[in-house]
């Protein structure tokens, strides 16, 4: 008799394994092509210096 | 029963990873994935193809996210009716909890990533539009009034108007118009289903209008809310979001949706059943075929406007 005989219920939870990994890998992807595209469309540049005036706050 | 045999009951009912995306009612999230589509692409505003297509993703979750929560809440009249019998929770394949999880996880990630994709106006109509859905109409109205349908239809009306918004970052007539033409389709659509499905909602005791006002009343609320959305429909092709070939498409399909609606209240119970419910189904069916061809037919004049088409000029 072998004890390696796959149930049912193995194959049911082998397919919700797929699944969420599958669901986590598609959510990386969206999340990495969104970063991807905000980043090189400039959305989370910092506000130009006009003024001229030193970017950061003179502490001295 | 032994401990063996009970075991064995429970994991012949455990969920597999289908029962999860039941929950989330993907024929209902196609409706909403297209007309927010429609919005969004008909919207005068320039979008990442990545950005639209993330934006469209996240609405969808949240609109599977509001499914799956109605289905936690209505799981007691889900099991009451044959359409909805075999859905997960009643058939014991998922626990009202899992739902309830899910569903509130998904609306939070859907609103918040919408939110950071495009806009905060977008993402705060899709946390309305779920709030609609799960508590003003699931929780509150479906139970309480045979008008559930009417105003509940408010909330699957809203993802034209979060695409567009998600896009311009506004709201604007073209997309109040576009959740109108949804808002009014809704009852007659809802109503013709009620009628073929003779006993579901008497069973579960839902106050459709079938059941409160009976079947005349609800023939006669068809071809009344079908004339509104019929002047609706039509006048949309005299404004900046319709025009020839919208008005050309909404004049045939609402010419068709009248004649169904007037088929169906000329007709009584006697003639329904002898052809079992062939007018009813008939129209059901062509309301599914009038709402995508009335949102392709705004689609389609968006594109020709983009494309720099004007009418008359060839």
């Amino acid at each position: 008799m072998s004890f390696r005989t796959e149930h049912e219920l193995h194959r049911r939870r082998r397919g919700r394994n797929v699944g969420l990994a599958l669901t986590l890998a598609a959510f990386i992807a969206v999340i990495f092509g969104l970063t991807m595209v905000k980043v090189t469309r400039g959305d989370f540049a910092l506000p130009q210096n006009t003024a001229g005036a030193p970017a950061t706050e003179d502490v001295n | 029963m032994s401990d063996a045999s009970l075991q064995s009951a429970q994991y012949e009912t455990e969920a597999e990873f289908r029962d999860y995306f039941a929950l989330l009612k993907p024929r209902v999230m196609t409706l909403v994935v297209f007309t927010a589509l429609v919005g969004l692409l008909a919207a005068p505003a320039d979008m990442h193809p990545f950005v639209a297509f993330c934006a469209i993703l996240f609405i969808a979750i949240g609109g599977g996210a509001s499914g799956a929560l109605n289905m936690w809440w209505d799981a007691d009249i889900d099991a009451r009716m044959r359409r909805t019998a075999r859905r997960p929770i009643p058939a014991g394949r998922v626990t009202g909890e899992q739902a309830l999880g899910l569903g509130v996880a998904l609306s939070g990630f859907s609103v918040v990533f919408l939110g950071l994709a495009t806009n905060w106006i977008a993402a705060g109509l899709l946390a309305f539009t779920i709030f609609f859905y799960v508590v003003v109409y699931t929780m509150w109205l479906k139970r309480w009034t045979p008008q559930n349908i009417v105003i509940g239809g408010a909330a699957g009306a809203f993802p034209p108007m979060i695409g567009w918004a998600a896009a311009t970052g506004g709201i604007s007539i073209e997309s109040l118009l576009m959740f109108a033409l949804t808002f009014l389709w809704t009852p007659p659509h809802f109503w013709a289903l009620a009628l073929f499905m003779r006993s579901d909602y008497d069973d579960a005791n839902v106050p459709m209008l079938t059941v409160t006002h009976g079947r005349p009343a609800t023939r006669a609320h068809i071809l009344a809310y079908t004339v509104i959305l019929a002047l609706l429909a039509v006048a949309m092709g005299f404004t900046s979001a319709g025009g020839p070939l919208y008005l050309a498409v909404a004049l045939a399909l609402n010419a068709m949706f009248l004649r169904g609606a007037w088929a169906i209240w000329k007709r009584d119970e006697a003639d329904a059943e002898a052809d079992g419910y062939a007018a009813e189904k008939g129209f059901f069916k062509l309301s599914l075929l009038y709402l995508f061809l009335h949102f392709g037919a705004l689609l389609a004049e968006a594109a020709l406007d983009r494309a720099g088409f004007v009418w008359g000029a060839i």
